[in-house]
């Protein structure tokens, strides 16, 4: 093993070992949003709940949905959207914001990172809290294959720690990817069966299944639904979460030591 | 065996104008030849420190001199390990604990004694070790009942107060100052600089950049002078 890819292997272990710092930090990013406000961090809840409420209502009628299907199949897909697409936008920041830290004190840079997954996933679960009175509204239960969605929500933090560690280091060195990663975000969004069904895509069914984004919802959102776990997602994400890896140890190992030049 | 060694270690910035830093004009200059990669290697940068070689041993009292922009910042940002040198060969061993930005990580929402355990976290200690030392970190700081409220609605000297008593409050093998740290009212000053002064005294290697040269002399047993990132004298 070179000695610089020694040196990133040893910031990904102390990282993970550094939690009492990401998990303080992670929570502090919270509490400072919402600070003094009588609901806190549930303004997360009621904001995406007022969302999923007026979407749901308009978009079931545009596209002659029955609501009881499609409050649900939405309420879960766009919640894991929001959670892929603030995972990914502050993944373009995940060193530059931290540059505070980054240049005056000594820690593993992947505690940056760790930090904004973690905030994520904080969100993520105030968010998630909406399920519960869709769920119980629309007659709907959960078996035991949401275990699969767990998992997949899993895999969703790895690729969203290792997406924080590229772009958070090709955003240090190229200030103009940020807002090119968050029109990318924009776009996916439309080109991603979240508020329509993927047979609705007709002959152009294609676009999903190319589309990354597509087969990670999938694997999270289709147990989630009482659907079947969706294997060929599940191939199709562990694969790219492998190329994924593959990229991020490549780039951290050779870019690690630049970024505190960088930020 | 706390020690340090430096053999002509560099550390370069690049400075980047937006046309460095944005992605279009460097897939261009990959694509292209001539007059867009002339540009590109035409890139300013910045020698912060050059070619600089010393070793500091344990016993070690280091006063780090020079002017302004001279790189003693630099050279103590690359001893803590934040800058890793761009030449040369940097090897530091022994429990590096810099004192470059006391308040830094600090949540102003929080209360006096959940910034102590926060700041205690950043500076790697294991939570429960820092449970261990707060009543003594609370009874330095002297803040009484304002440890139960918000750091915002602190002076600015109470902050400092409460980031120099947390920082202080582990003796590290290896210790940066950047600028004597003169803190609090003229009470709370001597207390203050007692502490530190045991701090000094149980470090096995301290550097301190000042430009105080009486301080330098009172305090240190070796003296580096930098000049533009090189070493001017070594003594």
């Amino acid at each position: 093993m070179s000695a610089r890819l020694q040196r990133a292997v040893r910031d990904l272990i102390d990282g993970v070992r550094a939690y009492p710092i990401w998990g303080r930090l992670g929570w502090q990013d919270i509490r400072q949003r919402y600070r003094r406000s009588l609901l806190g961090p549930f303004w997360i809840t009621i904001s995406a709940a007022a969302m999923i409420g007026g979407i749901g209502m308009l978009y079931s009628q545009l596209l002659h949905q029955q609501t009881d299907q499609y409050i649900p199949f939405l309420a879960v897909g766009l919640l894991v959207w929001f959670l892929f697409a603030a995972l990914i936008n502050d993944a373009c920041l995940a060193f530059i914001g931290a540059e505070q830290f980054i240049k005056q004190v000594k820690l593993p840079l992947t505690v940056h990172v760790w930090r904004l997954v973690w905030r994520n996933l904080i969100i993520f679960g105030h968010n998630i809290l909406i399920l519960v009175p869709v769920f119980v509204y629309y007659h709907r239960s959960i078996d035991e294959r949401a275990l699969f969605s767990v998992a997949a929500l899993l895999l969703v933090a790895i690729d969203g720690f290792m997406a924080g560690i590229v772009l958070g280091l090709v955003c240090a060195r190229f200030r103009d990817v940020p807002p090119i990663v968050s029109n990318l975000v924009q776009l996916g969004f439309f080109l991603t069966p979240v508020m329509y069904q993927t047979q609705a895509l007709g002959n152009q069914e294609w676009i999903a299944q190319v589309n990354p984004f597509f087969h990670f919802l999938q694997i999270v959102r289709a147990p989630l639904l009482g659907l079947e776990v969706p294997l060929d997602s599940w191939a199709f994400a562990l694969g790219a979460s492998l190329v994924c890896l593959l990229v991020t140890l490549g780039l951290f190992s050779r870019y690690r030591a630049r970024i505190a030049y960088w930020v | 065996m706390p020690h340090i060694s430096a053999e002509g270690i560099c550390v370069e910035f690049p400075i980047w104008n937006p046309s460095h830093r944005s992605l279009k004009n460097a897939v261009l200059r990959a694509t292209t030849g001539g007059r867009l990669a002339r540009e590109s290697s035409t890139r300013v940068v910045v020698q912060a420190l050059s070619d600089l070689s010393f070793e500091f041993a344990r016993g070690d009292r280091i006063g780090l001199v020079g002017n302004n922009g001279s790189g003693k910042t630099t050279l103590l940002r690359v001893l803590s390990g934040i800058y890793e040198p761009v030449r040369g060969r940097l090897e530091v061993s022994g429990r590096v604990s810099s004192l470059l930005d006391l308040s830094l990580g600090m949540d102003h929402e929080a209360t006096g004694l959940e910034n102590i355990v926060l700041r205690g976290v950043l500076m790697g200690l294991p939570p429960l070790a820092i449970q261990a030392k707060v009543s003594e970190i609370a009874e330095f700081s002297e803040l009484g009942d304002y440890l139960s409220m918000p750091i915002r609605t602190y002076s600015s000297g109470m902050l400092l107060r409460l980031a120099f008593a947390v920082s202080t409050s582990v003796a590290p093998e290896i210790l940066l100052l950047d600028e004597w740290l003169s803190v609090g009212d003229a009470g709370f000053r001597d207390k203050a600089e007692r502490r530190l002064l045991e701090l000094i005294e149980s470090s096995a290697i301290m550097v301190l950049a000042s430009h105080d040269e009486s301080l330098i002399r009172r305090f240190c047993s070796r003296m580096l002078r930098l000049e533009h990132g090189r070493a001017a004298s070594v003594s």
